[in-house]
């Protein structure tokens, strides 16, 4: 995956500009930034859904193209509405076929296949049981679940473990994380709290204001580095193995110490 | 009553207007699982109404008033289509629509002076009046609308229960809601010659809402959509036969039927189920 001075852009609105990275496959790329500054942006670009202002892109050695196979998408989490008439095996299901015109069913070879990616993420003693019902973790699984079913070279995920308490959030990144180290398969993976993937991410971009760095987590994740990309005092730190990025309040007309854009204070996890 | 029944099941209206009311029940079966799915049950009633105001101004220059419904849910469905797409901003564009289409229903309610009979029948459906040559029309509006739903029933069902990811697999997910969005415009039309611009939702809504209730497994839940839709549509008919009371007050009474004993009888299937598993 190779992005050359790519930059995207909703009419005037610039979101990101002249990114240039590479990330070899099977490597785990940790997506990072505020709300609002693009990183979903970055996987509808890879998903072929946002086209580029300027710039190229290259994606599993092509330029991006809907409905490609060979990448798996977890999409931020919506719940399911809880009558939905759906199981988590029909989810996963439609990851092999939703997009074939017609009725049909699963060949058994396929059947196999949704078998395989639900005990995979351990999902078998809930497969049947309707989606909605499910808790957070449980859905995200199944998602993944669906990803994978493609046997994808890429998969992204945007922000997958939002709105889950810290064990999930463990046990969910330790399966996408396991995946790409297993499998060979490269992982971007976007994230407003860069802690939960410490231990997996090989690089990271950090997206602002239009503005990127990237690079291993320890170049880009520097006081220098971040005050750079925020133009004003950011004040990087590194407590009892966890990342805490503060700011000031004012002054630069945002808050980068607001809990959603940025890890919480260690004392609150504690 | 029985007797009277058979006597009268050999005449070809009579066999003309249950395999119309079949379809028609298929039709209603499959699209009110999506008409659910989709949260759309104000979409269907704007294009009801306004396939009113349709089929009103073909009465007037002397053309099918089936035919009047079909054009005016259509070109309701296109206008909805093309203005708001999202979820959002679907709901006031409806509502703006259905407020003009009517409206005009108003004016050409009284440009028309006779109008009343054919008012009462649009609006509370009568399939029993329904000449030859638009029965014919009704079973081949059927027909179609099947087919277009079996042709988009897996693209339709991803992108409705999970667009995001329908659409990085390919699926023109625009094109399914716009197709959709026509299909059930179609659906409108057919589904009130029975019941009635003013009770389309005891077709369009409640089969799929009772299914909901029975079983979580996707295509299960469809055949019982359509299960109960038949049973409300054609049983409505073969009681409104033997009786002087209209078709639609029957189709009516049985969905509820149906649905009441399924909300009141789910929690109950649900408990035994699991005092089972547990024991």
């Amino acid at each position: 995956m190779c992005f050359d001075r790519a930059t995207l852009a909703y009419g005037d609105r610039v979101v990101w500009s002249e990114l240039s990275m590479t990330v070899p496959q099977g490597e785990f790329l940790a997506v990072l930034g505020p709300n609002g500054s693009g990183k979903t942006s970055l996987l509808r670009a890879l998903l072929g859904l946002a086209p580029l202002a300027s710039g190229s892109l290259d994606v599993l050695g092509g330029p991006p193209r809907r409905g490609n196979p060979a990448i798996g998408y977890v999409p931020q989490h919506a719940g399911f509405d809880r009558d939905l008439p759906l199981r988590g095996r029909d989810l996963v299901g439609l990851g092999v076929d939703g997009h074939r015109w017609g009725f049909g069913r699963l060949s058994r070879a396929d059947r196999a296949r949704v078998e395989a990616a639900l005990e995979a993420v351990e999902a078998g003693p809930y497969a049947d049981a309707p989606i909605g019902r499910l808790s957070g973790g449980e859905q995200q699984r199944l998602r993944i679940a669906q990803a994978l079913v493609g046997d994808p070279k890429l998969l992204l995920c945007d922000e997958p473990l939002a709105s889950l308490d810290m064990r999930y959030q463990q046990e969910i990144t330790e399966l996408i994380g396991g995946w790409s180290r297993d499998r060979g398969g490269t992982v971007v993976f976007v994230t407003h709290d860069v802690n939960p993937v410490l231990g997996y991410a090989d690089r990271v971009v950090f997206v602002v204001n239009g503005r990127w760095a990237a690079g291993t987590t320890d170049a880009v994740l520097t006081s220098q580095t971040m005050s750079d990309l925020y133009d004003a005092p950011v004040e990087v730190l590194r407590v009892r193995g966890r990342v805490v990025v503060v700011g000031e309040a004012s002054g630069a007309g945002f808050d980068i110490d607001e809990p959603h854009h940025f890890p919480e204070p260690v004392g609150t996890h504690q | 009553m029985i007797d009277q029944l058979l006597h009268l099941l050999p005449y070809p209206f009579v066999q003309d207007m249950l395999l119309a009311g079949v379809l028609v029940s298929v039709v209603a079966g499959l699209v009110s699982r999506f008409v659910v799915a989709r949260n759309m049950s104000f979409a269907v009633h704007a294009l009801a109404e306004v396939g009113f105001t349709g089929s009103a101004g073909f009465i007037l220059i002397g053309l099918s008033p089936v035919l009047g419904l079909l054009s005016g849910s259509l070109l309701t469905a296109l206008v909805i289509g093309t203005l708001g797409l999202r979820v959002r901003e679907r709901d006031s564009v409806v509502g703006v629509v259905m407020a003009f289409g009517l409206g005009l229903g108003v004016l050409f309610i009284t440009l028309y002076p006779r109008y009343a009979t054919e008012a009462f029948s649009i609006l509370f459906g009568a399939i029993t009046t329904v000449s030859q040559g638009d029965l014919i029309l009704l079973v081949v509006m059927a027909i179609i609308t099947i087919v277009g739903l079996g042709v988009m029933y897996r693209p339709l069902t991803f992108a409705t229960v999970d667009p995001l990811v329908a659409e990085a697999r390919g699926v023109p997910v625009r094109l399914v809601s716009i197709l959709f969005l026509l299909m059930l415009a179609a659906s409108v039309a057919e589904a009130v010659q029975i019941v009635g611009v003013l009770l389309i939702l005891t077709l369009l809504i409640t089969p799929g809402a009772t299914a909901e209730r029975l079983t979580a497994h996707p295509g299960l839940a469809t055949l019982a959509s359509v299960g109960v839709a038949l049973l409300a549509t054609v049983g409505g008919i073969l009681l409104a036969l033997v009786t002087t009371v209209p078709v639609s007050f029957y189709v009516t009474t049985i969905a509820f039927a149906c649905y009441i004993t399924v909300r009141l009888g789910a929690p109950l299937l649900e408990r035994s189920r699991r005092r089972g598993a547990s024991a």
